[in-house]
C-alpha cells in the first residue's frame, strides 16, 4: 500500500474505494465475528461456506464478510446477506447448503433460518424489522456488519476518516475543543466528566502531553468496549486522533487488557495500515503534525481502570493508585500532562466532529448526551449489545429490546455499573437511563454493563458476590477497603451459610458508610454500592436469610431445599432420569419421590421440570 | 519441580529485543515469556533484572501483583471458567464445580499430568454467550454441566 500523502489523495482513494463498492455485482454475506458469535463457532460456519461456495463454483459471486459484531450476541452466529440484508440467526454448519441453494443462487428464503419474534411469534426476514435493532439508535454500531476490522478499506467506505480529514485541515485546536465541549459529551467509562473540559484542561498544562485509551474493560458483565476495539478498531483510532489534535499531543497509547487477544491482534493490523497510509506517524497526510499510537497490555487487575493505577501500569510497574491531589491532566503518564478516555468516549469522537455538536446534542436528556452502548446481559431474552439514545427507560431496553426473561420468569432487578454500581428493582424499570438518574437510584452508569436478574437471583448472594471480587481485585494500600471491604465478605458469607445475626445489616450499612467517605480511590469509594442498594431496596431478603435461616430464590444452599409439588408433577420421569446423584424416584406417571439425604442440590431438577412441579422450601 | 525445564534463551532473547529492552513493558514481556512456557520460570528472573535494568524487587511484585502472569508452572490446557456476573447469574458456579469434580483438582490447581490448570477469570466479555469457559485461547459458549464435560473429553482426546 502506498502511503497518501495530502488530503486529496485520501479523498480519491476513499472515493475509489466507494465506486468500486458500487460496481460490485457481488452478493455480500456478512458473518458475524465478534466474540460472542465466535463462541458459538463462528468459525465453523466460515469453513463450511467457504467450502460450499467453491464446490458450487460461486467463489467470485460472492464476497464473504468476516464482520464486527452484530450486537445480537444471544443468536449467535449471525449472518446477514446483503443488499436485502436478509437476517439468519444461530447458522450452523448444516445450514449451509440450503442458504446458498435457497438464498445465493436462486434469491429466495431459506424457511428453517428465518428469524422468528420469541414474544409475537412473528416471522421476520429483514435485519431492519426485528425489534431488537429496530427500537435501537444505532449512531456507532450502524455499520458493524459492512466492516472487516481487519481491512481498513471497509472503514473509509463507510466515511471513516473524514472527521479526521476535517480536524487537521479546516479546524483549529480550539475549535475541536469548542466543539466537543458544545456537543455535551461525557466520558463513558462511567465517571462521566466532560470530555471537552477533559481536553482543555490537559491543553493547558505544559510538557510532553499523552493521548491514552482506557480499554481496560474490568467490569463483569460488560464488553462493549472489547466489541468497538475488536470490531471497528480504526473508529476509536480516529477518535484518538483527533483528540491528539485538539491537546497537541504526539504519543498515544491504548491500555486493553491481556484476556481480550483478538482486540490486541486487530487493533494491531488496524495501527498498521493506518501508518502505512500515512494517517499515523510523522507529517500525517502532509499536514505536519506527528502523533502515533503503541499499545500496552494489562493484566487482569481490575483496579488498572482507574487512571493514575492505569498510568502506574502503563509506565511497567503494579498499578495502585495514587490519591489525586494532582489531576492526571496535570501529572499522569511519566508525570507528564495525561488525556486519558474511555474506548466508547473515543468512538463518539469522529462522530460529534463529522455531524456537528448541534447534531450531536440533540440525541439523549438534558445533562447526558448522545447514545449509549449497553450489554444487556444475564437473564434476558434477547442478550447482546444494545445501542441506544441517552435517556431511553429500563423497561424500554430490558422488555422491548431484550425480549424480556425467558421461562416466563419474574424480573427482581438490574445492575448497572458493575462492582461499583447497583442493583435497580422493578419500581424504577421506567426511569430513563442517563449518568444522574442512575445516581439518585444508587447505583451509577459505569461503562454499560447492564444485568438482568430474575426470581432465581439471591441478591444477598450478588452483593457476597461482588464484595468478594472487589476483595479480591483491592491493591491493599489502603486501610479502609483493604480491611473494611474483608470484613464486609465476612459477614455476609456468614449471612449465606446462615450464620447470619441480628445486627448484621446495620454493620454493614455502618461499614459501608466508612468505606464511601475514606478510602483512596475510586474502587473503594463505590465498593459498598452493591451491598448498600441491596439492602435499600431487598431488605427482607437479607432478613429472610438472617432470621428465618431461609434463601427465597434458592441459591444459597445451606438455607433452602427443593422437593417435588405432588399435585404438579406428572411422573414423565425426566427429573430421575437427569439427576446425577440418583436421589430422585418413582413410577411412570406417578408423582416422584427425592430423597433429601442424596440431593446435592444442583438444581438440574428445577430447570429441566417442564410443570414447575420442583420447588423451592 | 521448578527448575526443570530448559530455557530457550534465544527466544527470551527475542522477547526483550522485540520490546527494546524498555523496562515499562516489563508485564508485557512477562506475558510473552508466559506464552511459551505457561509460566514465568525463575531463571528467567535474573536475565530480565540485567537487561531491563530494574530491581528484582520490581519483577516480582509485578509478577504478583497481575493475574495474567505465573511464576509456577501450569497445565498445557488452561481452563478458565469465566465467574463474571453475566456468568454467574446464569450457573458459572456449576460449571466450575462440574469441572473440579472430573478433574478431581480444585481452583488454582493442575492436574498430575500437567494437562490441565483450572483458573477463573473475572468476565472474558463474552457476556451474551455465558457460562463461558476459555481454554487457552479458545472460548466456549452457552455451556452446562455436560457441555463443559464433552469439551474436556475433547482436549484429552486432542493431546492424546
Amino acid at each position: 500500500m502506498s502511503r497518501l500523502e495530502n488530503r486529496e489523495a485520501l479523498k480519491k482513494f476513499r472515493e475509489a474505494i466507494k465506486a468500486g463498492r458500487q460496481q460490485s455485482k457481488k452478493k455480500l454475506i456478512s458473518l458475524c465475528a465478534g466474540s460472542g458469535c465466535g463462541a458459538y463457532g463462528t468459525a465453523k460456519v466460515h469453513q463450511a461456506l467457504t467450502a460450499e461456495l467453491s464446490r458450487q463454483n460461486l467463489q467470485d459471486q460472492v464476497e464473504i464478510k468476516l464482520s464486527c459484531c452484530h450486537g445480537f450476541c444471544q443468536k449467535g452466529p449471525i449472518m446477514v446477506i446483503h443488499p436485502e440484508r436478509i437476517f439468519y440467526p444461530q447458522v450452523k454448519e448444516e445450514h449451509i447448503p440450503e442458504v446458498v441453494e435457497k438464498t445465493i443462487k436462486n434469491g429466495k428464503l431459506a424457511d428453517s433460518l428465518i428469524f422468528k419474534d420469541p414474544t409475537t411469534k412473528e416471522k421476520i426476514v429483514h435485519e431492519q424489522d426485528i425489534p431488537f435493532y429496530k427500537l435501537q439508535q444505532r449512531v456507532i454500531f450502524g455499520n458493524n456488519s459492512l466492516i472487516d476490522p481487519t481491512n481498513m478499506e471497509d472503514y473509509l467506505a463507510v466515511g471513516g476518516y473524514t472527521a479526521m480529514e476535517k480536524a487537521l485541515f479546516d479546524m483549529g485546536s480550539e475549535q475541536i475543543i469548542d466543539q466537543i465541549k458544545a456537543s455535551g459529551l461525557r466520558g463513558r467509562g462511567g465517571g462521566g466528566f466532560p470530555t471537552g473540559i477533559k481536553w482543555e484542561t490537559c491543553r493547558r498544562h505544559e510538557g510532553r502531553r499523552y493521548v491514552i485509551c482506557n480499554a481496560d474493560e474490568g467490569d463483569p458483565g460488560a464488553y462493549m468496549d472489547r466489541i468497538l476495539l475488536e470490531g471497528n478498531p480504526h473508529c476509536v483510532i480516529e477518535g484518538m486522533i483527533i483528540g491528539a489534535i485538539a491537546i497537541q499531543s504526539h504519543d498515544g497509547y491504548v491500555y486493553v487488557r491481556h484476556e481480550y487477544p483478538l482486540a490486541v491482534t486487530n487493533l494491531e493490523i488496524a495501527l498498521k495500515s493506518a501508518r502505512e497510509k500515512g494517517l499515523l506517524g510523522n507529517n500525517i497526510l502532509g499536514s505536519g503534525f506527528d502523533f502515533d499510537i503503541q499499545i500496552s497490555r494489562g493484566g487482569g487487575a481490575f483496579v488498572c481502570g482507574e487512571s493514575t493505577a492505569l498510568m502506574a501500569s502503563l509506565e511497567g510497574k503494579p498499578g495502585r493508585p495514587r490519591a489525586k491531589y494532582v489531576h492526571t491532566v496535570a501529572k499522569g503518564f511519566r508525570d507528564d500532562p495525561s488525556n486519558l478516555n474511555n474506548v466508547e468516549t473515543w468512538a463518539n469522537v469522529p462522530l460529534v466532529i463529522n455531524k456537528g455538536a448541534d447534531w450531536y446534542s440533540q440525541i439523549g436528556t438534558k445533562t447526558s448526551k448522545g447514545t449509549k452502548i449497553f450489554s444487556l446481559v444475564g437473564k434476558v431474552n434477547n442478550t447482546g449489545l444494545v445501542e441506544v439514545p441517552m435517556g431511553t427507560s429500563l423497561r424500554k431496553i430490558i422488555f422491548d429490546i431484550g425480549g424480556g426473561i425467558p421461562k416466563n420468569k419474574k424480573f427482581k432487578a438490574v445492575q448497572t455499573g458493575g462492582p461499583s454500581g447497583g442493583c435497580i428493582p422493578e419500581q424504577f424499570l421506567d426511569v430513563g437511563v442517563d449518568y444522574d438518574e442512575l445516581l439518585k437510584l444508587g447505583s451509577i452508569m459505569g461503562s454499560g454493563g447492564m444485568i438482568v436478574m430474575d426470581q432465581d437471583t439471591c441478591m444477598v448472594d450478588v452483593a457476597r458476590y461482588f464484595i468478594e471480587f472487589l476483595k479480591e481485585e483491592s491493591c491493599g494500600q489502603c486501610n479502609p477497603c483493604r480491611e473494611g471491604i474483608k470484613q464486609m465478605l465476612e459477614i455476609l458469607t456468614d449471612i449465606c451459610q446462615g450464620h447470619g445475626k441480628e445486627g448484621d445489616i446495620e454493620l454493614l450499612e455502618e461499614l459501608g458508610g466508612m468505606i464511601q467517605k475514606f478510602a483512596l480511590c475510586g474502587l473503594g469509594t463505590s465498593a459498598p454500592n452493591p451491598v448498600l442498594t441491596t439492602i435499600l431496596y431487598f431488605r427482607e431478603e437479607y432478613e429472610a436469610h438472617i432470621r428465618d435461616k431461609k434463601c427465597p430464590a434458592g441459591v444459597c444452599k445451606n438455607l433452602f431445599h427443593y422437593d417435588i409439588a405432588e399435585d404438579l408433577c406428572t411422573g414423565c420421569g425426566l427429573c430421575a432420569k437427569k439427576c446425577p446423584k440418583n436421589a430422585i424416584t418413582g413410577e411412570k406417571k406417578k408423582p416422584h419421590k427425592l430423597n433429601q439425604d442424596e440431593c446435592i442440590k444442583c438444581g438440574i431438577c428445577y430447570e429441566g421440570c417442564k410443570f414447575g412441579a420442583i420447588v423451592i422450601k | 519441580m521448578k527448575n526443570d525445564i530448559e530455557i530457550d534463551w534465544q527466544k527470551i532473547d527475542n522477547i526483550i529485543s522485540k520490546y527494546n529492552a524498555n523496562h515499562e513493558a516489563l508485564l508485557m514481556i512477562m506475558h510473552d515469556i508466559g506464552e511459551i512456557y505457561n509460566y514465568v520460570p525463575q531463571q528467567v528472573i535474573p536475565v530480565l533484572v540485567d537487561r531491563l535494568g530494574v530491581k528484582e524487587s520490581l519483577i516480582y511484585s509485578v509478577a504478583t501483583f497481575y493475574k495474567t502472569v505465573s511464576l509456577t508452572p501450569r497445565g498445557k490446557y488452561i481452563i478458565s471458567v469465566c465467574t463474571g456476573t453475566a456468568c454467574h447469574v446464569r450457573g458459572a458456579e456449576k460449571i466450575m464445580g462440574a469441572l473440579e469434580e472430573k478433574l478431581n483438582i480444585i481452583e488454582g490447581q493442575t492436574t498430575e499430568d500437567r494437562l490441565f490448570t483450572l483458573d477463573s477469570v473475572r468476565c472474558i466479555g463474552c457476556c451474551a454467550a455465558g457460562p463461558v469457559v476459555n481454554v487457552n485461547k479458545e472460548t466456549h459458549g452457552g455451556l452446562d454441566r455436560s457441555s463443559v464435560l464433552e469439551i474436556i473429553n475433547e482436549y484429552k482426546h486432542r493431546a492424546s
